[in-house]
């Protein structure tokens, strides 16, 4: 008890040091988080990927088309559990920069293939009997403000109608909702069916599989099997994890985790910094102060576990409100308005920011702290 | 008012000799305003040198033609027809060969990136020979063009560095065929330098594009010429196209990525921005603190509170300048000219582009430490200056 009432005296000293010491390392955690969830942004999905789930794509380039019929013969190969077909379809929702994922989908597929998309069971129903219906995540209805039963028109770049328009309507008949905080909530799916008899050209064509396997640790195996079960056909195969497919994407965008890291590694240099030089500059300018605390009897170690205790104390404040203001602004929004497909300070991260927390306030108090245990007090008391 | 000059000279000069004593705690705030500048040029040069890309992609008398509707080449689609049409519209610079119009395909194809050895959708351009001529700044450094009809291919400088097996002498597997690399070729930094380019009769079959095209880039006789071409394009009732002049074209190309990084980028630069202030106030009023009875003795003097702020606020903005120019600095020495390679939302393929530290943004970066530099020292100055002198004579 004692040593906490000298220890917040020791901060009270300075207020003013003390409170902007505080906002600067709140400031460095506060970009930790931000940091983070935007790394993740850009990772999005790599987390979440079904480990059971394979991607199928043509050999050439995601743009080529592969055969409808490829379906049931990826289904009888050993290991497979089910497959089901996605294409890009690419339009455009009144503006190029309103950009979301539109995908024609059979719908008893997708409910089979996707648990992490939760979808009640009218809303199932209504799907499966509103052929030009539409199936849209949470995030994006909340994005254009949509509500059930709008007429969605959107223009396709790539998939022009049999009667010549461009110009897709689509009914929202169904919402689904994110089992996890990671779950992609920002994609727009519509029946296959109708996709088929709708568009001009490429009846029977689909973009990419997505293949479940019925023993995740087998995954690599399946899908070196189905590569061969096309091979030198006219359309070749290449199969991968879902989350390596995913991961490969987002390493096309950059290296978005090595910028981050150096930017971290930036800030985090220069709040040390300052933070470890104000701490050092409290400790001296204490000397005498320190030197009576070990006159009337305070031990070595007590003195050094006061010092590392005030660090600690300035680092978790800053730290922890860095971090939940981090939380707060990452709550609020995404700031490119809804082109990340989740936005979320994962909790890891927070975690993780709490270790460094602790690795902080130690880097930080530790030489003063040993400077103050090595005080010798007939010295000290004669500065 | 000389004398109030004098005074702000003496009294800066006495703290700035007085600097030394404060090292750490100087250089701590020097230092982090460093590591701020650095981060934000360093993030803002990853926009700039995209935007750099793009802009010297454009000819400044070139267009391009696009399907009405169609925001990339990706997705445009022309017929073999169509670029006929497009090819005789006036306006158009005419050689002996007939008209500097470059019908041009447009596909992607999966190679892996060197740096990961992931894949990336690597643009794929069937050309015709005019391509090489309506782009002026082509130029084969190595290697000769691909023979007319063959399955052969040539590479851009960025796209030979950025993906694996592009050297001269292997070959890229399109199917069941193997196409071999013979040339490499330079676009003066442009976009053409991150793409492969093969005879568009070529790439047709092999892509299943029977006689269809994805975009005619045309050379056009001068920038006036661009107004009656469009008319004629947009009035031909054989055509539904859209025509754009190429700095048009790229700068769309660009917005999404470009404002991307510079929105984040400039977010980070805040927030970091703001915790270098904290630190800079930090040193300043320790400094202040430490010359209390300093200045107290100068105000007893005679010294007026004017020539005190100058002083401190000086003091501090030399550290942020100084602080600033290391950023910058060292910014300029780790990134610029580093080559990378991103994805182009608009089109969905790859783009390479090297950083690009410009002047612009060192002056950015060094205005932002100032700024830092002033905040930090403004509030400190005034309590200096506010200080009663009795009370601070007496406080030590």
């Amino acid at each position: 008890m004692k040593y906490l009432y000298l220890l917040f005296s020791g901060l009270k000293r300075k207020k003013l040091r003390t409170g902007l010491t505080i906002l600067s390392i709140m400031v460095a955690f506060l970009l930790f988080g931000y940091l983070s969830a935007i790394r993740q942004a850009f990772d999005a999905g790599v987390d979440v990927a079904g480990a059971d789930r394979l991607i199928v794509r043509h050999k050439v380039s995601l743009i080529q088309l592969l055969p409808q019929s490829y379906e049931a013969r990826i289904e009888r190969i050993e290991g497979v559990d089910n497959a089901t077909h996605s294409t890009w379809f690419g339009g455009i929702y009144q503006e190029p920069r309103n950009f979301f994922a539109q995908m024609p989908i059979v719908p008893e597929e997708l409910f089979d293939m996707y648990p992490e998309f939760v979808i009640s069971d009218e809303h199932k129903a209504a799907w499966l009997e509103t052929r030009s219906g539409a199936l849209v995540g949470r995030g994006l209805v909340d994005r254009f403000g949509w509500k059930l039963g709008d007429r969605i028109p959107i223009n396709a770049t790539i998939w022009g109608k049999k009667d010549g328009g461009r110009t897709w309507e689509f009914d929202l008949v169904a919402i689904y909702d994110g089992a996890e905080k990671g779950t992609d909530t920002s994609q727009f799916f519509f029946r296959y069916d109708f996709f088929d008899e709708t568009r001009a050209g490429g009846t029977g064509q689909v973009g990419w599989y997505t293949v479940r396997v019925s023993d995740p640790d087998k995954a690599a195996e399946v899908a070196a099997a189905i590569d061969a079960e096309f091979a030198n056909s006219a359309f070749e195969t290449k199969a991968e994890p879902e989350g390596a497919f995913i991961q490969g994407f987002a390493n096309q965008i950059g290296n978005i985790g090595f910028i981050i890291m150096t930017i971290m590694s930036a800030v985090f240099f220069t709040i040390l910094l300052v933070a470890g030089n104000t701490m050092a500059y409290t400790v001296r300018e204490r000397t005498n102060e320190l030197a009576v605390l070990k006159a009337i009897g305070f031990t070595d170690s007590g003195v050094l576990g006061l010092v590392l205790g005030e660090s600690l104390a300035l680092t978790f404040v800053g730290g922890a409100s860095g971090l939940g203001l981090a939380w707060l602004l990452v709550s609020m929004g995404d700031p490119t308005n809804g082109s990340f497909p989740v936005f979320y300070l994962p909790t890891a991260n927070i975690l993780i920011g709490f270790v460094l927390i602790v690795v902080m306030a130690f880097i930080v108090g530790i030489i003063p702290a040993v400077q103050a245990q090595k005080l010798q007090i007939a010295d000290a008391l004669r500065r | 008012m000389f004398n109030w000059i004098s005074q702000v000279f003496a009294v800066t000069q006495f703290s700035m000799r007085s600097l030394p004593q404060r090292k750490g705690s100087s250089a701590a705030a020097l230092l982090g305003i460093a590591g701020v500048v650095a981060v934000m040029v360093g993030v803002l040069s990853i926009a700039q040198g995209v935007l750099k890309t793009m802009q010297s992609s454009a000819g400044d008398t070139n267009a391009i033609v696009l399907r009405s509707g169609s925001d990339s080449e990706m997705m445009s689609g022309l017929s073999g027809d169509d670029t006929r049409i497009i090819s005789e519209a006036p306006g158009i610079a005419q050689i002996e060969t007939g008209a500097l119009a470059s019908p041009e395909l447009f596909v992607i194809i999966n190679l892996p990136m060197r740096s990961t050895g992931t894949d990336a959708n690597v643009p794929l351009r069937g050309v015709q020979a005019t391509a090489m001529i309506v782009r002026d700044s082509f130029k084969l450094v190595e290697g000769r063009i691909f023979e007319w009809g063959l399955n052969e291919v040539i590479v851009g400088t960025g796209a030979q560095q950025q993906f694996a097996g592009l050297d001269i002498g292997s070959s890229i597997e399109v199917g069941q065929e193997q196409w071999p690399v013979v040339g490499v070729f330079e676009a003066d930094g442009g976009l053409s330098e991150s793409e492969i380019w093969v005879d568009a009769a070529v790439l047709q079959p092999a892509y299943r594009r029977g006689n269809s095209f994805q975009s005619v880039y045309v050379k056009l006789d001068n920038r006036d010429a661009f107004d009656e071409f469009k008319d004629t394009l947009t009035s031909d009732p054989r055509l539904n196209v859209k025509p754009m002049r190429e700095s048009e074209y790229y700068d769309s190309q660009s917005t999404t990525v470009y404002n991307l990084i510079t929105g984040l980028g400039s977010i980070i630069a805040v927030i970091m921005g703001l915790g270098a202030v904290f630190g800079a106030l930090n040193t300043m009023y320790t400094a202040v603190s430490s010359r209390t009875r300093e200045i107290a003795t100068l105000r007893a003097l005679g010294f007026r509170s004017g020539p005190v702020v100058i002083s401190v606020v000086s003091e501090s903005l030399l550290l942020a300048f100084v602080g600033g120019l290391i950023g910058a600095g060292l910014a300029w020495l780790a990134f610029d000219g580093y080559r990378a390679a991103t994805l182009n939302w608009a089109s969905f393929s790859a783009i390479t582009f090297a950083f690009d530290v410009n002047v612009k943004l060192l002056a950015q970066g060094i205005t932002f430490a100032m700024v830092i530099g002033l905040i930090g020292g403004l509030f400190p100055a005034i309590r200096a200056a506010r200080q009663p002198v009795a009370q601070a004579l007496r406080g030590l």
